[in-house]
């Protein structure tokens, strides 16, 4: 039967670009993924599934991370690996139940290091309120990986009321954010110390459930569609949000919070903060009548003194997301293409 | 942010807008070039169109290193980095520039030995930490590139390194602004000068633009007031009907330009009698090649390259975006074959690559006009 199926992948080989979460990363996804796994090639894919188990709608999630430096100010893989899966249910509209971690190691890694991250899964699962219940483990060969992988899966339970799905975003609703933006992947690239840059930036990684279920409390009829926007940033999770739902985005940019830190590096390197990742961020599409609410909500919940509205939705340039500049000109906010190159000369 | 948000503030802007709205004679079409990639990315970035009359054409120039390096340059510098032995650095920018066989990124994907680099010294901190490999820079940039690799070389002579060379695709900027002036088809009325390769040069060797060919040249920066400042200079001149050269980037560019950074790029490169650019063909004079007495550094004399002149897709219409004859949704491949992720032409790959700026923010403008309103 997979036979017959027809598949538009056409990629000759896979490159870094395939992962970063952008244009690549949608094509393997929409041409080769869902048409031979899921059997459907164009309904939007949300960051969880929901499936009926024996009656009760359970949500079901997996990520996994390779991050390099394993440790970075703010975080670490471990923490990211449990709020990552977290984030995926809580955006999902479910709260996290339970978690299996896989572990694919290196050999060579030092065993102070690996106990270091047990413990931050530990800990960041105490603090999202989640149980660890399983996993597995593999080592591979020193050279084949870079210290450690970490998989994890979850399931989580539907917080009642919330219902969110591209397709219920409607002309006139507002995007908000949460705080911050492109803390994290700013944090990673100077972790790397590759750089000769220095600032005092932390990764922002860590649950959003909390934002969630500020506006599960105070907002749920108006709540259209969430998400973190991890890898390729606002600008990628905003743009396969105007695909999917046909509509425009248009983005009011001196709205959207990015520290001088921040900017500043993006500025030294040519990247644009909408297209760095972010691990603690929510971003919402509200119905009008209940963003002010919603506002409100997410500036009380702790982390979310920032939290804005950012933009609104409009029907027209269906499929695009805009930036209107604080001078009257306005910009079309593309998809990450590719991973961010930092351009120099 | 100190010397950015000054330059983006929107009343000013607004202010200056509204002088060049004020300056534009509507009888008249002002066909005006940013010869600089940094400009035409800003001019993309801050929607600075949309604040334009209609009669104000901005054009966009050949001054982006990565655009203009043509494919057999590419082809040859990943040859050297096919031998094992061999680290290939290059800027970011590169790294997605396609060449015959594939891009930088392809190569590195199957696992050709390929690492971006933030400066050339960088480069040589990599060869000095890997002795046993050899560490080539693949170098591209105008002037305002060209003293650091410049300082990156002395520095190996003086450290005696000799597993770190340089591949040297350096151009410089005033004879590219000659070709397109002599251009048959050109029809320019005014050059944005470019501001990062200024702070080396300095203005002095604009003058001749405006003295021989009656152009304005104002040396701009790259904040939207900037830009938009630059341009009212520029009308002003023309409303006059005089052709100066201007400095409106006095806080970096010196008129003089940067003596040290000249002397080292003298020390260390000659004039090349001709290269290749990308779209325009052989320029005379146009190149910096290492000088004999760093050829130990230089990776075209330790390394046998083929040199082979690498014709460039033919559909692609690069050359006539490049001297501003075509704009960049005018060529056939814009969009269709060619794309930032899957580009034919140079100009499609790096941010300021004019094609590349006008697919990511204007591709469907006809819509933001009433989105915007």
């Amino acid at each position: 039967m997979d036979a017959a199926v027809k598949i538009r992948f056409r990629d000759p080989q896979i490159e870094m670009a395939h992962g970063a979460g952008g244009t690549a990363s949608r094509r393997l996804i929409d041409h080769l993924f869902a048409p031979l796994l899921l059997g459907n090639g164009s309904d939007p894919l949300p960051d969880a599934a929901t499936v009926d188990v024996s009656g009760a709608s359970v949500a079901f999630t997996a990520d996994s991370f390779v991050v390099k430096p394993l440790r970075f100010p703010g975080g670490s893989i471990g923490e990211l690996a449990v709020n990552g899966t977290v984030n995926d249910l809580a955006v999902s509209g479910a709260r996290a139940v339970a978690l299996v971690v896989t572990y694919i190691l290196e050999a060579g890694l030092p065993g102070d290091v690996l106990e270091k991250e047990v413990r931050a899964m530990s800990s960041a699962a105490r603090v999202a309120g989640v149980a660890i219940v399983g996993g597995d483990t593999k080592v591979v060969e020193n050279g084949k990986a870079d210290g450690m992988y970490v998989t994890t899966a979850g399931i989580g339970s539907p917080i009642p009321g919330v219902e969110v799905s591209a397709r219920s975003v409607r002309p006139g609703d507002k995007v908000l954010l949460s705080g911050y933006i492109a803390d994290h992947g700013v944090t990673i690239l100077l972790a790397r110390g590759e750089l000769d840059l220095d600032a005092e930036i932390c990764s922002d990684t860590c649950s959003v459930l909390p934002f969630v279920e500020a506006l599960a409390r105070t907002a749920a009829p108006g709540l259209r569609w969430m998400r973190d926007p991890t890898r390729g940033g606002v600008a990628t999770s905003l743009n396969e949000l105007a695909r999917d739902c046909r509509l425009a985005i248009l983005l009011q940019e001196n709205q959207i919070p990015v520290r001088d830190a921040v900017r500043g590096a993006c500025e030294l390197l040519g990247l644009d903060p909408l297209h760095i990742a972010n691990e603690g961020q929510l971003l919402a599409v509200i119905a009008p009548e209940y963003a002010d609410a919603a506002l409100e909500a997410l500036r009380a919940t702790p982390g979310g003194l920032a939290a804005c509205i950012i933009g609104e939705v409009l029907d027209q340039p269906a499929g695009t997301v805009i930036s209107a500049t604080p001078y009257g000109g306005t910009r079309i906010v593309d998809m990450l293409v590719g991973d961010p190159l930092p351009r120099i000369c | 942010m100190k010397f950015v948000d000054e330059f983006r503030d929107p009343e000013l802007i607004t202010r200056t807008a509204a002088e060049i709205r004020r300056l534009a004679d509507p009888q008249r079409l002002y066909r005006l070039m940013e010869v600089c990639g940094g400009h035409t990315h800003a001019i993309y970035r801050f929607g600075l169109k949309d604040l334009l009359p209609e009669n104000i054409e901005l054009v966009h120039g050949p001054g982006c290193p990565v655009c203009v390096l043509p494919m057999g340059r590419i082809d040859d510098g990943l040859a050297i980095a096919s031998d094992p032995n061999v680290i290939f650095t290059a800027f970011g920018d590169m790294m997605r520039v396609p060449g015959a066989h594939g891009s930088p990124l392809q190569h590195k994907a199957r696992g050709v030995d390929i690492r971006i680099v933030y400066s050339p010294a960088d480069a040589l901190k990599m060869a000095q930490a890997n002795p046993s490999r050899h560490v080539m820079f693949f170098a591209i940039g105008f002037e305002t590139t060209a003293p650091s690799t410049a300082l990156t070389l002395m520095r190996a002579r003086a450290l005696g390194l000799r597993n770190f060379s340089i591949f040297s695709n350096h151009v410089t900027i005033i004879p590219a602004m000659r070709a397109i002036l002599d251009s048959p088809d050109m029809r320019i009325d005014a050059f944005i000068g470019p501001g990062h390769v200024s702070t080396v040069i300095g203005c002095r060797p604009y003058e001749w633009i405006a003295a021989n060919e009656h152009k304005p040249v104002v040396v701009s920066g790259f904040e939207p007031l900037d830009i938009l400042q630059s341009i009212v200079m520029i009308l002003r001149q023309l409303n006059e009907g005089c052709a100066e050269v201007e400095n409106q980037y006095r806080r970096v560019v010196p008129w003089e330009g940067n003596r040290a950074a000249l002397k080292a790029i003298d020390e260390v490169f000659k004039l090349r009698s001709y290269f290749e650019w990308r779209g325009m063909g052989f320029i005379s004079q146009s190149a910096l090649a290492v000088r004999e007495s760093y050829a130990e550094w230089d990776a075209e004399q330790i390394f046998p390259t083929s040199g082979l002149r690498v014709t460039d897709p033919k559909a692609a219409q690069c050359g006539e975006v490049l001297k501003g004859v075509l704009k960049p949704s005018q060529c056939k491949l814009f969009g269709k074959e060619c794309t930032p992720e899957m580009p034919v032409g140079a100009l499609m790959v790096s941010s300021e690559g004019a094609c590349a700026a006008c697919y990511t923010y204007e591709r469907r403008r006809h819509y933001l006009v009433s989105a915007g309103a």
